[in-house]
């Protein structure tokens, strides 16, 4: 199962590296994970997604806990969750299927971020099944290449997440 | 505290001595220097191992004993490499101990000069924390909260990797009260509603058992074990890092649990209806005795709470420091009595098995030990290597004041004499002896020197059998007696070594000369060497 986990730390040199080698010693997959600092500048969040049972989230949870540089941790049920995804597509694009990636970005909102002579790069922040079904129909006109983020993710409503 | 100017060096010897450290384990080298230059002026001791993974070990043996972290130092590069092992031997048995390493000019690091080694990278694993220092003005607050993060909540080791010029730069020398770490708040106080849970199993229940670990050293909480087993007549067992938390000979002392456990302490566990794991972190040697655990009802009580669930299905935690919460519990409690369940150990641990007698020109290990339980002092201190030596000791040594420790987390095999040493050199009063194999004991002979250098009255035990007994036992009974590499042909004769040290030793060939030989060396005012030989085939598991 997958798993969405928010992490408070420091903002020091090497938080990063003590968290990636925690996930990676103690055998936790993790789908994604991205990195930005918050509000208060000494403090930075990390979203990860990992997978697992409930068994291993409570081991990730717990040891992910003990690292001195680690403020708080929580993990989330999809439900209260608001999550993105920012993904940059740059696709073959003959002048004549200009207008047709346009519409195909306009029905899916994303933004034309850069064109050439025979290419298009389409952006899109969006959830994580959205992105995939971008990525679907872009697929026929001959994808050159995606970058993709991390999800980010902060609670629905008025709940947050502080030190 | 007043504030000063000095270099970082300086500050940290200052620092040191703020803390209280009396000796410091090292082996120095150039990255290094600056602080051992500050050291020639100050009073704390430096005690030159001749292996850095020595000077872990004995920071750790003289942690184990005095509760407060022992101190380590090492060079850049190859020296703080040849720590790494004693660090995670340290972190296994959570034991605190403060690992200091010179590193590399700061506008250097990164670039693979010479002796560079990211020791903060490499040994992450096996950190409670580590600190690389480059801002001078951080060195104090940085020593306090190494020293504070290693020996509070569940203790571990903390290295703190200081860049060469960075020792040599200035700074205020301002040595801090308290500390505060926002994100480092370990629970010390049990949840009352937890406990009172505790205290209703306990009087529900008809056979209950404490299995108590290493946790009840660190937590300092021998005697509050005694009073709760006492006042609720529960029968005690031990893990391996658990041996000799309570008087041995107690009537509700009941053994060692696990895979190299005895017959009394795994039946205990098997067939009680409560289950109290105290300070244990239930490692899967020990787990070996608790496959069946349906019916019978857990209680983990450690620090640590990501222990509680991780090896062994709990069904009431209490998160906290034992001393605390065994204070609280006995006092909720009822006085209790569980007569049948005691009389049926009983029964269990009066089976004697026999000793069969050992062949000409060797000693029974079982009986060697059992003379030396006779002989020694009631508070003595006992580190048991690993092997098979170490499960001979710790299935046969009967200590009630005295304390037995070993590296059982990570089975480091040389940890033995140089613990010894970091132990007597914290309580000097005490016996010290350090109990190897031939195997082991070419993995830290060099330690001996150290031993002489410095004066240092340790005794040492080497079971002698000419092969890793215990991997040979392995390959006989796992892979059908086809044996490799385990052949020791061709090692000293450890008596000749010792006296090449300037070390008395002695041999015992026969179990009769044990008597007289234990009783040379521990009238002795210097090391001693016995050499005691064993037979290939004498067993641990039987
Ligand atoms: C550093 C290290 N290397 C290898 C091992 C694996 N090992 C465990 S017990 C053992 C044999 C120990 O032999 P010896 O010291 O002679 O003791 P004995 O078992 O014969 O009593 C070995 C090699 C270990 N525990 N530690």
């Amino acid at each position: 199962m997958k798993h969405t986990i928010s992490v408070l730390v420091e903002n020091h040199a090497g938080v990063l590296a003590r968290v990636a080698g925690l996930f990676a010693r103690r055998a936790y997959n993790i789908d994604s994970l991205a990195v930005g600092v918050t509000a208060d500048e000494n403090v930075s969040r990390i979203t990860i997604v990992a997978d697992g049972d409930d068994y291993t989230l409570e081991q990730i949870l717990k040891q992910l806990n003990k690292l001195i540089d680690v403020i708080k941790v929580r993990s989330f049920s999809e439900s209260e969750l608001l999550t993105r995804e920012l993904v940059l597509i740059k696709v073959n694009c003959t002048p004549a299927q200009r207008a047709e990636l346009i519409s195909i970005a306009k029905i899916t909102e994303a933004k034309i971020s850069d064109i050439s002579v025979n290419t298009i790069t389409l952006e899109l922040s969006d959830y994580s099944n959205k992105i995939k079904t971008f990525e679907e129909l872009l697929r026929p006109y001959g994808i050159k290449e995606i970058v993709r983020t991390g999800t980010v993710a902060i609670q629905r409503g008025s709940a947050s997440l502080t030190i | 505290m007043s504030e000063k100017k000095m270099t970082v060096a300086k500050a940290m010897v200052e620092c040191l001595k703020a803390e209280g450290v009396k000796h410091v384990f090292g082996y120095p080298g150039a990255a290094i220097c600056p602080f051992y230059d500050e050291l020639i002026s100050s009073d704390i001791e430096h005690i030159l191992v001749r292996h850095e993974v020595n000077g872990g070990h004995a920071a750790s043996g003289y942690a184990r004993v005095t509760g407060k972290a022992g101190v380590c130092i090492a060079t850049s590069g190859p020296g703080a490499l040849n720590l790494i092992t004693a660090i995670a031997t340290a972190y296994m048995d959570s034991i605190p101990i403060v690992a200091i390493t010179g590193q590399v000019n700061s506008d250097q690091i990164g670039r693979d000069v010479f002796q560079e080694a990211d020791i903060t990278g490499s040994a992450e694993p096996f950190v409670k924390h580590s600190y690389i220092v480059k801002d001078p003005a951080s060195i104090c607050d940085t020593i306090k909260k190494a020293f504070y993060i290693a020996e509070t909540g569940r203790p571990g080791p903390v290295l703190i990797d200081v860049p060469m010029d960075v020792q040599l730069m200035e700074t205020e020398f301002m040595y801090p009260d308290k500390v505060e770490i926002r994100s480092y708040k370990p629970t010390t106080e049990g949840n009352k509603l937890q406990i009172k849970r505790v205290a209703d199993a306990i009087a529900k229940s008809s056979r209950p058992v404490i299995c108590a670990g290493g946790g009840v050293f660190l937590s300092d909480a021998r005697e509050e074990l005694a009073a709760l087993a006492h006042k609720c007549d529960i029968p005690v067992v031990n893990t391996m890092m658990g041996i000799s938390n309570m008087d041995m000979t107690d009537r509700l002392y009941f053994g060692m649990i696990g895979m190299h456990g005895v017959k009394p302490a795994n039946y205990a566990v098997s067939h009680c209806d409560l289950l109290i794991l105290l300070g244990a972190r239930m490692g899967d040697r020990a787990v070996v005795a608790l496959r069946n655990l349906s019916g019978i009802s857990v209680i983990h009580i450690d620090i640590d709470p990501a222990e509680i669930g991780k090896n062994v299905n709990v069904n009431t935690p209490v998160v906290g420091d034992i001393k605390k919460i065994l204070v609280q519990l006995t006092e909720t409690v009822p006085e209790l009595k569980h007569t049948e369940w005691t009389d049926e150990l009983d029964e269990v641990r009066s089976r004697k098995t026999a000793v069969p007698d050992a062949k000409p020109g060797t000693v029974c290990p079982k009986l060697f030990v059992q003379e030396l339980n006779r002989q020694i002092p009631k508070d003595s201190i006992i580190v048991a290597d690993v092997g098979q030596n170490q499960i001979w000791t710790a299935n046969n040594i009967c200590l009630t004041e005295g304390r037995f420790m070993t590296a059982g987390g990570m089975g480091t095999m040389g940890y033995s004499l140089p613990a010894a040493i970091g132990a007597k050199k914290a309580l000097p009063e005490r016996t010290v002896i350090a109990m190897c194999g031939d195997g082991s004991l070419q993995m830290q002979f060099m330690e001996l020197a150290t031993a002489v250098q410095h004066g240092i009255n340790v005794k040492l035990i080497v079971f002698v059998n000419t092969t890793l007994g215990m991997v040979r036992e392995l390959q006989d009974k796992l892979y059908e007696k086809r044996e490799i590499a385990v052949d020791l042909t061709g090692s000293p004769a450890f008596d000749v070594i010792a006296e090449a040290y300037g070390i008395k030793a002695e041999n015992v060939t026969d179990i009769s000369q044990a008597e007289g030989a234990i009783k040379n060396m521990l009238s002795s005012e210097k090391p001693y060497l016995l050499q005691v030989f064993v037979d290939k085939e004498e067993r641990t598991i039987i």
